[in-house]
């Protein structure tokens, strides 16, 4: 962590008024548009972004191109051993491996059920909350809680809450309502499962949208809404002629967001069936983890790494298109 | 205010029905870190006999307090690292026109998409090289890259809206960049620094994934991945377990209420610029 003493000393000695004449500055790659009186140097913006840039390069970056290497590769861990360059074997194991299509479909599944649900739920409360009343602030504060607190939490929160013998949703269906004839084993079979981890992912997140819709309604112009109401529409109508057109790159934002969103559900199959019974309801990222750190295929869990990052940049990019949010945007 | 329409009422019970929804789970979590643990395994949301045992022994004997220690050296390093660090980045996009500039500042956009899970192969083996595996400066050197592009993010857009004139006129006082950026923009930046700084803490007090990966020891576990394993290992403990969790939301809770304002002007910046 010396990086955060490099700046400061480098740049107070370049303190002389001389236009561009820093020990490295005239590289002779032609004029750099001043940005102010004479001062500084070339070099000083590099030595603001030197400490940031060297953590970006080495954690984030390099660690993007090692992933494509490492899927290409027949990845040795040992250090020294060198890896043999295998191609696509990985991902050809991948297309032909049906825990992997297993957990694809579970994460579509899981996708299906809770993109819309936020979307719809957030956009609703958000609606509700756009008016002076009573306890705005704290349904605000309510609705966002299950947002910041931590997955591994609510996870076990709702592993409890939907425990076999003793749950507080048996209990309500089985015991006060009389539904069924044995209590339900919600996390023990694929579907069951997959419904609990879908409420789980609409729960924690319907208060993100929310949020993020409240914020944008506040910009939607007063006097359109005001025109329309003179001009004799009603509720529903306005919303669907004015505040919703006016939204439509948030909804966008919001849309693009959640898949990726989906796509990364995790923590909660982890800590509440961790993928099983068997793999049955193993999702793209646990496979990849068990794949990895479990087995140590680590070449293989890049290999699946990839295909989903391939799988998410395609659906983000089809849905701004889809959209047509670049144009919108800027 | 006017009298409440019909329509505001039932807006109002829609609401109260939602949040109660939102809320009943914490509720039970709540209820049940007090429950003696021969009533864990009721469903009641108020417990007979209420203890405060649980909290005891999460803090003692369970070592809690020291996790929770070791959660907030953690987020706190991270938290001031990435305000440093981004900070400095953002004015350097604010103010400079250089070489290189779009391509950096458009691959550190880019990589916001990119789930961070992906890389977590990768970068075990770069932390591995780097011998931080299983140190808490592994998980803040980690912390702090992936939240660097955010920060870089939002405090550029600030930075852009302050007034040019005003470094001029403290360049024409004989002030150098750096004084600017420490005495002029971090001050107005207050802020978008606390934005900044809140996403920041949630989102290293809250992470599980890293740590999991790379810690093994006791001694450096932090709070998320502390309650996942104290689960795994004692799985009916439920008292014990939702003690510990309490302990670790109430200061996520503490500075959602506080610091409210910020989160909106935050996630707005995110969604509305973005």
């Amino acid at each position: 962590m010396t990086d955060v003493v490099t700046p400061t000393a480098s740049t107070s000695r370049l303190r002389a008024p001389r236009a561009g004449a820093g020990p490295r500055g005239g590289r002779g790659r032609g004029p750099v548009r001043s940005t102010g009186p004479r001062h500084g140097s070339r070099l000083t913006p590099y030595l603001f972004l030197l400490p940031g840039m060297v953590l970006f390069v080495g954690l984030i970056l390099w660690p993007i191109v090692q992933a494509a290497r490492m899927s290409l590769l027949d990845w040795k861990f040992t250090p020294g051993v060198s890896s043999p360059f295998v191609g696509l074997e990985h991902y050809d194991r991948a297309v032909h491996d049906p825990v992997f299509w297993k957990s694809l479909v579970n994460t579509g599944v899981y996708m299906a059920a809770t993109v819309p649900t936020q979307l719809a739920l957030g956009l609703v409360l958000a609606l509700l909350l756009n008016k002076a009343i009573a306890g705005k602030v704290a349904f605000r504060v309510l609705y966002y809680l299950p947002v910041i607190t931590s997955w591994v939490v609510v996870s076990l929160v709702f592993e409890y809450l939907f425990s076999t013998s003793s749950g507080l949703v048996n209990h309500v269906l089985h015991d006060g309502l009389g539904i069924g004839q044995e209590p339900v084993n919600w996390l023990g079979q694929r579907w069951p499962a997959m419904a609990v981890l879908s409420m789980l992912g609409i729960w924690k997140g319907a208060g993100w949208s929310m949020l993020i819709f409240l914020a944008a309604l506040q910009t939607v112009p007063k006097d359109l809404l005001d025109a329309a109401s003179v001009d004799g529409a009603g509720k529903v109508r306005t919303f669907f002629s004015i505040t919703l057109p006016q939204l439509r790159p948030v909804v966008a934002f919001v849309t693009v967001m959640l898949v990726i969103g989906g796509f990364n559900v995790f923590i909660s199959v982890y800590v509440m069936t961790g993928g099983g019974p068997g793999d049955d309801t193993q999702v793209v990222l646990t496979y990849m983890y068990k794949q990895a750190f479990e087995f140590l295929e680590f070449s293989y869990g890049s290999a699946i790494a990839y295909l989903l990052a391939i799988i998410i940049f395609g659906l983000s990019f089809a849905q701004m298109k889809l959209f047509k949010y670049d144009e919108e945007a800027s | 205010m006017n009298r409440p329409s019909a329509g505001t009422s039932l807006r109002f019970v829609i609401l109260l029905a939602g949040a109660a929804v939102m809320v009943v789970p914490f509720a039970m979590m709540v209820a049940t870190s007090f429950k003696q643990q021969s009533y864990v395994l009721t469903p009641d949301l108020v417990p007979d006999h209420a203890t405060f045992d649980n909290y005891v022994r999460a803090w003692t004997s369970s070592g809690f307090a020291h996790y929770f220690l070791n959660s907030a050296v953690v987020s706190l390093a991270t938290v001031l690292l990435v305000l440093l660090f981004g900070s400095m980045m953002a004015y350097a996009f604010a103010r400079f026109e250089f070489v290189g500039k779009k391509v950096v500042f458009y691959s550190m956009i880019a990589t916001l998409m990119i789930p961070s899970m992906m890389l977590l192969i990768p970068q075990y083996f770069v932390a591995r090289d780097l011998g931080v595996l299983d140190t808490k400066s592994g998980l803040v050197m980690f912390y702090v890259a992936g939240q660097l592009a955010f920060t870089t993010f939002l405090l550029r857009g600030f930075f852009a809206g302050v007034p040019r004139e005003l470094d001029d006129a403290m360049l024409i006082d004989g002030a150098n960049r750096l004084h600017i950026y420490w005495h002029l923009m971090l001050p107005l930046a207050r802020p978008a620094l606390a934005t900044a700084a809140i996403f920041t803490f949630l989102g290293s007090w809250d992470e599980f994934v890293w740590a999991v990966t790379i810690i093994d020891s006791k001694d450096n576990r932090t709070l998320p991945m502390a309650i996942q394993l104290f689960q795994g290992q004692h799985g009916t403990s439920w008292g014990l377990v939702f003690a510990a969790s309490t302990i670790a939301v109430i200061p996520v809770i503490a500075v959602f209420v506080v610091f409210q304002r910020f989160f909106v002007s935050g996630l707005a910046a995110g969604a509305l610029k973005g």
